[in-house]
């Protein structure tokens, strides 16, 4: 990839332009340049597939289901991406999620959607993830209690009401339009990665394109500075929790399709997932510097991992172990990167 | 300087080139610097000072070049080797490690120790010692360093720099953030050093620090040595300013028109405490009036503003903008009620280090280039290529990543942020900090527009003449208190500073 061509990627990622740099170690270090390792990193585990699957791995419906996985986990990365540019952390993800499907779910069985459309299946989940995250952002911008501890508090709670509302049941719906609805397909894609695809596109006109945006790097970058220049950080902070849980209860919503249940333990370590996937796609974990693109590589790559794994009769075991090799990879690189800017 | 014996070059600089990606900051820098010297460096922002001492420390390494240091080819890998063969460098972004103590950091990297154990007790004795030798008994040797002020910080690494003994001393705009006494017991410890035969490399924009300390001054512009050992007493200022530049100024303030008497008060705070710093204050700004309030760092005038601003809470007292009295405590109000404010420190309270220049400018005025929440990113550029053009930010270009310029140009940026924001009433701290003459000027010029414009300005500066040169009405602060408001044609520099200082071992 010629410089040129680097920095007009970087610009369309959104992320200041960095200062060009020359030689291997300048294309691993610009923008671009990492999006490329991740591009590299992706092919490389589809040429791992081929060679150990063969035609296991490489067909359309093994292709689909790995987007179809991706997909619920993605949508819960997006937001994941928003939370940490801004500066946060959130690890109650999977328990909101969890929650939001049995809530979702407990209205569905208990025949109230009988009577109604299926659309309140999805604005319940909707409402509870959106509640969730508001409550998360009210505790870390208002409340002032750290973001790690606010939200291991929310974990604890919201899968602990999750098991009470459920009664530790896996609750099986049965709506025919909801099944049909999210089970079918646009031009050969499944509704679930649509959904996903559509997610993440917003997600990244909102982070690059929008005042929103712009302040989500702002209040992560310098939260002292954004302050002093006018940006409302507390206000600001709510509304990117609140967003996360909005994806949180969508992921429910998509969770519940795939499987057609709601159960207290959906979503179970979701939070590594999404943190991870967000991670090594190039979002800077202390805040300032993100990247959608970065976090839809970063998710593709750790599904891909889980299905050529699975498709070889590799333990899950085997499979914690790369993800955490990726994971250490990825943020010694990110240190790397940190240090020359930082020179 | 004791120079009866013929000095012998200590240090000597050859052809020294270093490149950062996509700028060549040093291209070729040549000087050399005798024991007991005080060789001063000049050049505007950017020209390449603070990569010349990062790469004489240890901390850059050259690409191209020579270093001699006593005579022999040298290549310090990192300041620690640096300060082992007696170079000690004070950096103009400090270098400290908050959460650390005062004594930790001040012994950080060439700990005190005996088989392996850290000798605490003499660390902090010592650095007791370097404290109160610097002037500041009051600062203790177990607090955290991050919880210091900016000035105390910079004490903190003057200490640290003192602490290794080394034959060189090179210091980065060490006075920027000092008041006119300590820069006097910084000048007093300098001349004791140079009598030992310890030399000095000392950087400054300011011209009469440079007389009063200097021996001999090298000259930089854009990576190069344009002069080298000219004396720093006899040199004309004229020609030092045209060596620098370039090109001839002959007058750094704008001119005052008088302001008129009938235009309607724009900002009126009236009995403003915030129950510790500072109490009692009284402020009035007219439309195009620019109010300077002049005092010691540490006397409360930063406070005042930020309390002004809404960014601390007042315990007492009214803000009025227009008539309308402002909620306390919020700076949402302030703003929406068109207060700008320029902070004092440009790194943690201004910029936004890893975003280009152009969204540091318009980061305040969002709202001006969005539709729908959409931003115009053509625009923003646009306006701050404007800007940065008139601020003469370098190198120039909005999409670099503000990290990479040098501290005088950050602190054009942040300026810009309140120069693009249209305000009714602007409040700029320490503006020119670490800014060159050249630029300063453009900046005055600007701050007279906004006000001849209608604008309420008011600035707070460490610089007495700037200060003088810039307001129309002058506001002295001592502790915490407005001890003299008056028009500022009708005060001198001399009173100005026995007001500041009263009370003070001066
Ligand atoms: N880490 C870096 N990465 C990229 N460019 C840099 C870096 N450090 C300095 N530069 C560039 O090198 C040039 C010289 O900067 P330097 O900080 O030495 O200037 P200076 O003379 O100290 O200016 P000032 O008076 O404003 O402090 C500038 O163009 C600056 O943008
Ligand atoms: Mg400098």
């Amino acid at each position: 990839m010629s410089e040129d061509t680097a920095a007009v990627a970087a610009q369309q990622q959104g992320r200041p332009p960095v200062v060009r740099q020359s030689g291997i170690s300048g294309l691993l270090g610009s923008a671009a340049g990492r999006n490329t390792g991740l591009v590299v990193a992706l092919i490389l585990l589809c040429i791992g597939g081929v060679v150990t699957a063969g035609d296991r791995f490489a067909d359309v419906d093994n292709l689909l289901t790995i987007l179809r996985l991706a997909a619920v986990i993605g949508v819960v990365s997006v937001g994941m991406t928003f939370v940490i540019t801004g500066g946060g952390i959130d690890l109650s993800v999977g328990a909101i999620v969890a929650l939001s499907s049995v809530w979702a779910t407990t209205l569905a069985t208990q025949g109230i959607a009988n009577n109604s459309h299926w659309i309140v299946i999805v604005f319940t989940a909707l409402v509870v993830g959106g509640v969730c995250g508001l409550v998360n952002g009210a505790l870390i911008a208002y409340g002032r209690v750290v973001a790690f501890i606010a939200t291991l508090a929310s974990l604890a709670a919201a899968r602990g009401l999750a098991e009470i509302i459920s009664n530790r049941k896996t609750q099986i719906v049965n709506v025919p339009g909801f099944a049909a609805f999210f089970d079918a397909s646009v031009l050969g894609v499944p509704v679930l990665v649509v959904i996903f695809a559509v997610v993440a596109a917003a997600g990244w006109v909102l982070l690059n394109r929008t005042t929103f945006g712009r302040r989500t790097f702002a209040v992560g970058g310098n939260p002292e500075a954004a302050r002093l220049a006018g940006i409302d950080v507390r206000r600001h902070t709510v509304w990117l929790y609140t967003l996360l849980g909005l994806c949180c209860g969508l992921a429910a919503v998509m969770l519940i399709a795939r499987t057609t249940t709601g159960s207290a333990t959906h979503g179970g370590l979701y939070e590594l997932d999404a943190i991870a996937a967000v991670v090594i796609g190039g979002t800077l974990l202390s805040g300032g510097r993100g990247t959608i693109a970065g976090t839809v590589f970063g998710v593709l790559i750790f599904t891909t991992l889980s299905n050529v794994f699975t498709l070889n009769n590799l333990s899950i075991s085997a499979q914690a172990v790369a993800k955490g090799a990726i994971i250490v990879v990825a943020v010694l690189l990110q240190q790397r990167l940190a240090r020359r800017s930082g020179a | 300087m004791a120079m009866t014996a013929p000095a012998a070059a200590l240090l000597s600089v050859r052809g020294v080139v270093k490149r950062f990606p996509g700028v060549t900051a040093l291209q070729g820098v040549d000087f050399e610097v005798r024991a007991g010297e005080v060789h001063c460096l000049l050049g505007q922002n950017g020209a390449g000072k603070s990569t010349l001492i990062k790469v004489l420390s240890g901390a850059h390494r050259p690409d191209e070049g020579e270093i001699r240091w006593r005579g022999e080819v040298v290549s310090f890998g990192n300041p620690t080797a640096a300060m082992r063969s007696g170079v000690a460098a004070i950096y103009q972004e400090l270098d400290l490690v908050a959460g650390l103590s005062v004594a930790d950091n001040v012994f950080l990297g060439h700990e005190l120790s005996t088989a392996g154990f850290s000798r605490r007790a003499e660390a902090r004795r010592r650095t007791r010692a370097l404290l109160d030798r610097l002037g500041h008994p009051d600062i203790s040797p177990d607090r955290d360093v991050g919880r210091l002020s900016v000035a105390h910080q910079q004490v903190v690494s003057m200490a640290r720099a003192l602490s290794l003994d080394g034959q060189l001393l090179i210091m980065d705009e060490p006075s920027a953030v000092l008041d006119p006494d300590e820069v006097r017991v910084l000048f007093g410890i300098i001349r004791e050093l140079t009598a030992q035969g310890v030399a000095v490399i000392y950087i400054s924009h300011r011209l009469a620090e440079i007389r009063e300390i200097g021996d001999r001054v090298t000259v930089l512009k854009d990576g190069r040595t344009v002069a080298t050992g000219l004396p720093a007493r006899e040199t004309k200022t004229s020609e030092l300013i045209g060596l620098m530049t370039g090109r001839v100024l002959d007058n750094v303030f704008p001119h005052r028109k008088p302001v008129d008497p009938a235009a309607p008060e724009v900002l009126v705070v009236r009995g403003l405490a915030d129950g510790d710093r500072f109490a009692g204050v009284d402020l009035t700004v007219h439309a195009g009036e620019v109010v300077g309030l002049a005092g010691l760092v540490g006397s409360g005038r930063s406070e005042i503003l930020e309390t002004v601003y809404g960014a601390r809470k007042a315990a007492e007292g009214t803000v009025e903008v227009d008539g309308r009295k402002l909620r306390r405590g919020s700076v949402g109000a302030a703003v929406r009620a068109g207060m700008g404010l320029c902070p004092e420190e440009r790194k943690s309270q201004g910029l936004l280090l890893d975003q280009a220049v152009y969204r540091n400018i318009t980061v305040s005025s969002m709202s001006a280039f969005a539709r729908f929440g959409f931003l115009d990113d053509r625009a923003e550029r646009a306006r701050s290529t404007k800007l940065t053009e008139a601020l003469d930010v370098r190198p120039a270009g909005v999409d670099r990543v503000v990290r990479g310029l040098s501290g005088g140009n950050q602190q054009k940026v942040v300026l810009a942020r309140w120069l693009l924001r249209e305000c009714r009433v602007l409040l700029l701290d320490e503006p020119t900090r670490g800014v060159d003459v050249g630029a300063r000027s453009e900046i005055y010029e600007l701050i007279r527009e906004l006000a001849d414009s209608g604008v309420a300005v008011v600035v707070v500066s460490s610089d007495v003449e700037e200060v003088l040169g810039l307001a129309d009405r002058v506001l002295v602060v001592r502790e915490g208190r407005v001890v003299h408001d008056g028009p500022a044609d009708e005060i001198d520099e001399s009173r100005v500073l026995d007001l500041v200082m009263e009370g003070h071992a001066a």
